[in-house]
């Protein structure tokens, strides 16, 4: 052990005479707004705040992002529309009164969106309490962490909103869907996202640790909703002891009412109304998890 | 209308002299457990406008636990808290407008661009893109990072993660900053430079509160501060009052060999006013080193190496636990 405090002290000296950083005006420049309302305006947009930053470190995946918001569309409405819908029209003729085409697009909309919402909300969810650490930034200003929760879910409901007029502009050039109400496909895209977003954040951030959560969720859960919601067939097609899926899924709900806004297919009033409440639900019950669980791990 | 002095002004906007007598953090029986374990143990402490208050102790004292408290992101078990006159429990959002957090572990955007991580911190408290982009500019110029403005925060070194962390801790110009071991990670030059930094941030009014485990850093930084272990206060006061009643003015450091330290203590019987035996070297405590030191070659005692020096926060810890601060 040396003594270091009288260099310390020589080196403090010499840091004072080569520097003129104007230390008075940092800590007070007297151009900033008061405290009290620097928390007021926390307290209001705080949400907004965190998902500003949260969409500007998106913003480095934009490219990426673009491509597979315009690529998916296209293979997907080619494929299944296309490549398929020939087929069926060949054979079955119409599906749900139109041609495969027009059935399938509604779908396919809403379940590309609800497959990419469990890649936002859950690595990145678990990046910022553990891998980068990125909510304790926010944690430690004037943000509630129900706010650091709601803005991350709100960055991704801007992203999906892009994402599904994107797709709903390819659905319209491919004639897949005419102009008019089928616009509304893209707020119920982003609807049956958060359905299954919301909770999905809320379960991402109660985990520690990532084992094999994430992939089983992919698997087991997204996969299966994918398949079977009434996505490439109507649910009613498949055998009654798979048609729970359907009526669990976000996508199916989605679905549903997507293909409602898109050809107006028909359904019962009370169905319509089931769709939008299970929608609704299961968002309000994904939100009002997650921000429990952000406020649980953000101040203990 | 016209008549608006300068000086009119000028007295909205002190920010300092408004609240000189209370204290701007209080602390009564403040206590946080998990558990079974006890993290801070009913501590009791209270920080004046203006000044750097320190929280010293080694890894898992306490400090940091009580750190988080004071900015309400980790809820207290028990005890008063009152910062700025408000509870940061309930007011925690209010709190933390107020306040410059500088967590022990850097949390940066690595998305983001440096600059940019500056900007969008700012925008947390609400302030203006003007002002961030001005504020930013001066920020930069704190961390010495002017030159790396544009890079992304991935490609910066440790060190400069650090000081970015430290600068964007004071985008929203805090009343009170919290520093959570500051210069972890930091080389010696830079540690000097912000410490400087730091003490004229004090000057210009800002109050400092610093945990650390670095007894130099104590030393250069805090007007006062306390000594914490095992979640417990062992003692409180300035450095120069700590080192004056827990240890003697000098030190005479030396080392026999790991093999010979401990059987030397005999020998050294009356030497000095206390001696203290660590694994590689004997602590001899006295006021005048110079005269130990003759004494212990008067002795036949040889040696292998010999250090008279001040002592320090060090001392005082290892006076008052028996322990080193950096095991």
């Amino acid at each position: 052990m040396t003594d270091e405090t009288g260099s310390a002290r020589e080196q403090t000296v010499v840091g004072h005479h080569h520097d003129d950083l104007d230390t008075t005006t940092l800590a007070y420049s007297g151009q900033a707004p008061s405290h009290a309302v620097m928390a007021q305006r926390a307290h209001r947009f705080g949400t907004w705040y965190h998902a500003e930053a949260v969409l500007r470190s998106m913003r480095a995946f934009i490219v990426p992002g673009l491509l597979n918001a315009v690529g998916q569309p296209l293979l997907y409405i080619i494929a299944m529309g296309l490549g398929l819908g020939a087929l069926v029209g060949n054979g079955v003729g119409t599906v749900d009164g139109v041609d495969y085409l027009t059935f399938v697009t509604p779908a396919l909309l809403v379940s590309t969106v609800v497959m990419s919402v469990s890649g936002e909300m859950t690595y990145p969810v678990m990046a910022g309490f553990k891998w980068m650490r990125t909510y304790y930034g926010p944690a430690a200003t004037g943000l509630r962490p129900a706010q650091i929760a709601a803005g991350h879910l709100l960055a991704v409901v801007i992203r999906f909103v892009v994402q599904c007029t994107i797709f709903w502009v390819i659905a319209v050039a491919f004639g897949a869907t005419s102009l008019g109400w089928s616009v509304l496909m893209v707020p119920i895209g982003v609807l049956a996202a958060t359905a299954f977003g919301a909770p999905l954040q809320a379960y991402a951030a109660s985990l520690e640790g990532e084992g094999f959560q994430f992939s089983f969720v992919q698997r087991f859960i997204v996969m299966p909703m994918f398949l079977f919601s009434g996505t490439f067939f109507p649910l009613a097609v498949m055998p009654v002891y798979l048609q729970w899926i359907g009526w669990l899924s976000p996508v199916w709900h989605g679905t549903q009412l997507a293909r409602l806004v898109s050809y107006g297919a028909s359904g019962p009033g009370w169905l319509i109304a089931v769709h939008v409440l299970v929608l609704v639900a299961a968002t309000l019950a994904g939100v009002m998890w997650a921000r429990r669980v952000y406020t649980r791990r953000l101040t203990s | 209308m016209g008549d608006l002095s300068p000086g009119s002004r000028d007295v909205e906007l002190t920010p300092v002299t408004e609240s000189v007598v209370e204290p701007v953090i209080s602390a009564r029986e403040l206590r946080k457990t998990y558990g079974d374990f006890v993290a801070v143990d009913g501590i009791d402490f209270e920080v004046r406008p203006g000044e750097s208050f320190g929280l010293l102790g080694p890894n898992g004292a306490g400090k940091s636990t009580t750190m988080r408290m004071i900015g309400g992101t980790l809820d207290r078990t028990g005890g008063d808290l009152a910062v700025l006159g408000m509870d940061p429990g309930p007011q925690g959002p209010t709190v933390r407008a107020h306040l410059g957090v500088i967590p022990q572990q850097d949390n940066l955007d690595e998305e983001l661009r440096v600059r940019e991580n500056l900007i969008m911190y700012g925008r947390y408290f609400g302030l203006s893109r003007s002002f961030l982009a001005a504020k930013a500019d001066e920020l930069l110029a704190f961390a010495q990072l002017e030159a790396k403005a544009k890079e992304k925060v991935q490609s910066l070194s440790g060190g400069m993660k650090r000081r970015l962390t430290i600068a964007r801790g004071l985008v929203n110009e805090p009343k009170i900053l919290l520093l959570d071991e500051p210069t972890t990670g930091l080389d010696p030059q830079a540690r000097h430079v912000l410490w400087d930094r730091l003490f004229r941030l004090k000057e210009a009014g800002t109050t400092l509160v610093v945990t650390t485990h670095f007894m130099d850093e104590a030393e250069q930084l805090c007007d006062r501060l306390i000594v914490v272990d095992h979640g417990r206060i062992m003692a409180e006061g300035s450095p120069r009052e700590l080192i004056r009643t827990y240890s003697t003015r000098e030190v005479v450091e030396l080392r026999f060999g790991s093999a010979r330290n401990a059987t030397v203590v005999a020998e050294l019987d009356g030497v000095g006013s206390r001696i203290e035996v660590l694994p590689d070297r004997v602590l001899v405590y006295a006021d005048d080193g110079e005269a130990c030191l003759e004494e212990v070659a008067r002795r036949g005692l040889a040696p292998v190496t010999s250090l008279v020096r001040r002592s320090s926060l060090e001392d005082v810890f290892l006076r008052l636990t028996g322990r080193s601060l950096i095991d």
